[in-house]
């Protein structure tokens, strides 16, 4: 299944990049999507292991164990900073 | 019961006059009409500021915005409520956010917005980043806003 990766703000300056599409083979969860994108592009290892980054799934505020699926949009992004 | 909510994202600058008229148009039931606006500063954290970057999450804040809307007018007894925010390159002094509010009642109505800036801050997904002499640098978020936030958790 095809799945939609986008970054913001510093997260996205750190990965270089605002998007990727990645395969995946079966459901999986946002924590392993994070791991299958370490193991894939290693160099963002530090980027993606901050402790405070946050993840939405179909622009709705997810935790690690959510599940996604095919055709889901999934972001990352720091701490948010509007108002 | 009169809920309507007004939620814009744009880079253009809004008037609070304009805003505040819409609030009040053919809204004869509400006495209370409070508002909020932002502005950029000249100075953070020991920092002469010299601009704003902010990024969005296009999509992702009507949504998240539209909700804390909502939410409010569950919460509290009012009708309308208007949240702007702008987005992109900004200058000193120049307006970020707007919220406004229409109830009968002051206390509600006052609740209410500041209920919204709360949960705006922590939740709605918009990022800064400040223009300084000492270069550009992406602002952290606050440990004081996830605080405040939290107080409309505990009804205090």
């Amino acid at each position: 299944m095809m799945l939609k990766v986008v970054f913001f703000a510093r997260l996205k300056e750190q990965i270089g990049t605002d998007q990727i599409s990645i395969e995946l083979t079966q459901q999986t969860t946002v924590k392993e999507i994070k791991q299958a994108l370490i193991a894939l592009h290693p160099h963002w290892q530090t980027a993606l292991s901050a402790t405070n980054l946050l993840a939405a799934v179909n622009h709705d505020i997810v935790t690690e164990d959510a599940i996604v699926q095919q055709g889901d949009e999934l972001a990352f992004f720091p701490p948010v900073t509007g108002g | 019961m009169n809920h309507l909510h007004k939620i814009s994202i744009q880079s253009q600058d809004f008037s609070i006059g304009d805003e505040v008229k819409a609030l009040e148009e053919h809204n004869l039931t509400d006495g209370a009409v409070v508002t909020f606006s932002g502005r950029v500063r000249n100075h953070n954290n020991g920092d002469d500021v010299q601009g704003l970057y902010i990024e969005h999450y296009p999509q992702m804040t009507e949504k998240s915005l539209t909700a804390i809307a909502k939410e409010a007018q569950q919460r509290w007894q009012i009708n309308r409520v208007t949240i702007i925010h702008r987005i992109g390159q900004l200058a000193i002094g120049e307006q970020i956010v707007f919220v406004g509010v229409t109830s009968p009642h002051r206390v509600d109505a006052f609740q209410a917005a500041e209920f919204i800036m709360d949960f705006l801050k922590v939740k709605a997904p918009f990022w800064k980043k400040e223009m300084t002499a000492n270069g550009n640098k992406w602002l952290d978020s606050k440990q004081s806003d996830v605080e405040k936030s939290n107080h409309w958790l505990n009804n205090d």
